[in-house]
């Protein structure tokens, strides 16, 4: 029963748009990180900005912040494959 | 008695559960474009030189361009949802309408980046790519399959808002109606309508022995249950969108910024 309450937890518009402006100002710095020929680091750094944008868009716009634990655990266990698999295949190419 | 009711409305109305299940479509989702960027990720460290120079051959303006829209339409994505879960149905469906608006716009740009690209030969097995150096051509068979499969979908998710506007816009009439066995107790009486402050907004004649039937047309009537399972419906297309919008936010600087 508590599921329904918890249904109507309701986020603010403002807290939308703040995101919103955020998700915008960190496009920039990619833009501006990959203008700076940083070489190899580059891709690192538009990978990290990319992961921090997506948090920012699991969190707030997809609720995963306001969601139980069954949904954090589902959503956190898969990105940690994905993270293994790719890891995994780069110990593989990088010692070939 | 209130139990049994409870349990009814569980049955009908599960909206966790039906998070749950989208999530895991999601999932899938995740892992098919996952095993791209994994195929992206071994070529860029086989092939760094012509994945840069490939690379600074697309248009970085329009790829800026396409996430800022994306990113955009998320927000209006959210914010229909958000509308719909406070009860304002015609708020919520503007927002879906800018949300469907750019996505076309996403997808028209789209169209003139692949244009330009055929248009000077650089598509997949053409003659003109396929004297490229090999980085190049797998770079750019990269390019178009991610970009493509994004593409489709966005396309898809624009047909979902399609449905939705037409469940959230949509009004049923409900129709009641009184036959035979139940009328006589209503014999000698008549029905009456009455607005919010208890006043007689019109009454019929006396209901007499002729009357057969007494239906009730109550016409765009949408009901807080139709409206939450709506709400539902809408969360879950907004996830999917979501979910479109942030392998964009990775396909953007993997495709159009490593060779800046």
């Amino acid at each position: 029963m508590d599921n329904k309450h918890e249904e109507h937890q309701l986020i603010s518009y403002g807290t939308y748009i703040m995101v919103w402006l955020a998700l915008l100002t960190l496009t920039g710095l990619t833009i501006t990180v990959a203008g700076l020929n940083l070489k190899n680091f580059a891709i690192v750094a538009a990978i990290c900005i990319a992961g921090f944008k997506s948090m920012l868009v699991l969190n707030y716009f997809m609720h995963l912040k306001f969601e139980s634990a069954l949904f954090k655990n589902m959503v956190y266990i898969t990105l940690f494959t994905l993270v293994v698999i790719i890891g995994l295949t780069f110990t593989d190419i990088s010692f070939r | 008695m209130s139990q049994s009711a409870d349990l009814i409305m569980e049955k009908h109305f599960d909206p966790v559960g039906a998070r749950v299940g989208m999530w895991l479509f999601l999932f899938t989702e995740l892992l098919l474009f996952g095993g791209l960027f994994l195929l992206y990720a071994i070529y860029l460290n086989k092939y760094p030189d012509e994945f840069h120079y490939a690379s600074s051959q697309l248009d970085q303006f329009v790829g800026a361009l396409n996430t800022i829209i994306l990113l955009t339409s998320s927000l209006t994505m959210v914010l229909s949802v958000g509308a719909l879960q406070r009860n304002s149905r015609n708020l919520s469906m503007l927002f879906l309408v800018v949300t469907f608006l750019l996505g076309a716009a996403f997808l028209v740009n789209k169209y003139f980046e692949w244009g330009a690209k055929i248009h000077h030969g650089i598509y997949p097995n053409s003659a003109e790519l396929l004297q490229h150096p090999q980085g190049e051509i797998i770079f750019y068979g990269l390019y178009y399959t991610m970009t493509g499969l994004h593409g489709l979908h966005v396309i898809v998710g624009m047909v979902i808002m399609l449905f939705l506007l037409v469940f959230i816009g949509r009004k049923r009439s409900t129709v009641m109606t009184m036959a035979h066995g139940n009328l006589e107790k209503l014999l000698g009486k008549s029905l009456s309508l009455t607005g919010p402050k208890n006043q007689k907004i019109w009454q019929s004649e006396p209901i007499s022995e002729e009357v057969q039937e007494i239906k009730l047309v109550v016409k765009g009537l949408i009901t807080q249950e139709k409206m939450n399972s709506n709400a539902v419906k809408l969360e879950n297309s907004g996830l999917y969108w979501h979910l479109v919008d942030i392998i964009w936010i990775f396909l953007f600087p993997l495709f159009y910024l490593i060779a800046i």
